[in-house]
């Protein structure tokens, strides 16, 4: 049997850079950054005390009280981002065969916020058992996909993927994957997180993760800089709409471009830790490109993990080398984690769209705060450093890693008619 | 309206997002107000809170409207 071609026909983005694709997209080709002191909460005991959070959220502008009060901040971002999308999308919905329309979401961790706020009202509460009836399906991390599939009657395949840093990721390649089976035609694919809270920022903080550098948060997260110092937490989401080919064209839709090939891999090494050869980075990009059946030499850019911790850097970095060979001192490589953040269980979404838009506008977004040369990485290697860079772009990679040791790569492709 | 009824108006109004011209004693969580389930173990729920008392389920069962709520608590309410 012959798989089915599959493109992408509408985007949306909630993003520490923008409320929308547009400004967001505007935002990360000018090397905007999106850190600034946190909000959330009162973080002045923590030891990092900022982050990349969306800003000037006002929830009445999108969704009712009544029905936004039972999502957590994950879902609320899911449905802004996902309602965007669906409207760029343009479908006729009286024409959509909905059990053959799917969601299929990432999210690392899912209502953070919910069973934070919870489990500290039972504790303050002489621990009586008192908990909102809405606790639970609010914070299972596959209320994401439960809202969405409700909102639009979407009866097709719908769940979560959890891979923490890899999850919509892995979203993307399960949605691509039953579209090209011809289980769906149209899925709402993508992911969330809103992990700006006591727990996340302080959990994370734990692991020493997070940057600290509190008085310059713009300048903290700088992945391939000698004096980068761990990741800065972002929040919020991005929804890519991934349709038959054929029912694209047959509905004349919009195409923005061709997803081609996803690929998996896993380090079996380490919790936490990535593998320090980039073992699984490599697998991971060889896996991606033999499934979109293209060669190294194709990809014109690469969106890395690149999350700016001193150890998960540089092992991406010799993946690519040894992966690319000298191809990779060819193509151009960026981590827009520079301006967004880490989105943890978004970042995939986010990138992929960076990724499709780069195709689209034949530009790669920077790698803005770059101070000074890491002498473990080579300098032959294009990192798109501080300015964006135009240039023909018909292949785009983009990696996520997670926790766990997963790891997971998508292609996406111009379209060739 | 007694006091009781007005702090049990505005928890509904906050809860369910309806207005308050709905709020009738006769208004019916699920029938009137569009109210599943969960909404009104949650409004079960904040009573409690707002109140300061606790309501055994067996009680709970039997409040389903408006009036009903206003009821028990004028009766338990210290």
């Amino acid at each position: 049997m012959s798989f089915k071609r599959v493109v992408v026909t509408g985007m949306g983005a909630l993003t520490p850079l923008g409320k929308d694709v547009p400004t967001f997209w505007k935002n990360l080709v000018a090397g905007v950054s999106g850190a600034a002191p946190i909000t959330r909460f009162d973080a002045e005991k923590f030891r990092t005390r900022f982050a990349c959070e969306v800003k000037d959220l006002d929830m009445n502008d999108y969704i009712p009280r009544q029905e936004a009060r039972k999502m957590d901040p994950f879902t609320q971002y899911a449905v802004i981002a996902a309602d965007e999308a669906m409207k760029d999308a343009g479908f006729d919905v009286e024409k959509l065969d909905l059990d053959k329309a799917g969601v299929i979401w990432g999210s690392g961790i899912g209502g953070l916020k919910t069973f934070e706020d919870e489990v500290m009202n039972f504790a303050d509460g002489a621990k009586n058992p008192r908990f909102n009836p809405f606790f639970i399906p609010k914070m299972i991390a596959d209320s994401a996909s439960g809202v969405l599939s409700i909102r639009y009657g979407f009866r097709g395949p719908t769940f979560i993927t959890v891979s923490a840093c890899a999850s919509s990721t892995n979203a993307l390649i399960d949605a691509y994957n039953y579209i090209r089976l011809g289980t769906m035609n149209v899925c709402i694919s993508g992911g969330s997180e809103a992990a700006v809270t006591n727990a996340g920022v302080g959990g994370f903080n734990a692991l020493k993760a997070l940057s600290e550098r509190n008085d310059s948060p713009e300048t903290a997260s700088r992945p391939y800089d000698k004096d980068r110092d761990g990741f800065v937490l972002g929040e919020g989401g991005a929804a890519l709409i991934l349709e038959e080919y054929e029912h694209a064209k047959a509905r004349g839709a919009k195409i923005y471009a061709e997803m081609i090939g996803g690929g998996m891999s896993s380090d079996a090494f380490h919790i936490t830790a990535p593998h320090p050869d980039g073992r699984g980075a490599y697998m991971v990009m060889k896996n991606a490109l033999e499934d979109a059946g293209i060669r190294p030499e194709d990809v014109d850019y690469i969106n890395t993990h690149g999350t700016s911790t001193p150890i998960g850097d540089p092992q991406e970095i010799k993946a690519i080398e040894r992966f690319f060979g000298e191809h990779a001192y060819q193509l151009n490589i960026s981590s827009t984690k520079s301006m967004t953040g880490h989105l943890l269980g978004g970042a995939g979404a986010i990138e992929a769209a960076a990724c499709i838009l780069a195709i689209r506008d034949q530009v790669i977004p920077p790698t803005i705060n770059h101070f000074t040369d890491d002498p473990e990485i080579d300098p032959r290697l294009n990192l798109t450093f501080n300015k964006a860079q135009q240039r023909s772009v018909n292949v785009a990679l983009s990696n996520t890693f997670g926790f766990g040791g997963h790891n997971a790569s998508v292609v996406f492709r111009k379209l060739e008619a | 309206m007694s006091e009781i009824a007005e702090r049990v108006k505005q928890i509904i109004v906050e809860k369910l997002g309806v207005e308050e011209s709905e709020v009738t004693p006769e208004a019916s969580f699920t029938n009137d107000l569009g109210a599943d389930s969960l909404d009104t173990v949650e409004l079960i729920m904040e009573f409690e809170k707002e109140f300061n008392i606790s309501i055994p389920d067996d009680q709970a069962e039997n409040i389903g409207t408006v009036g009903q709520a206003v009821a028990y608590l004028e009766e338990n309410v210290k």
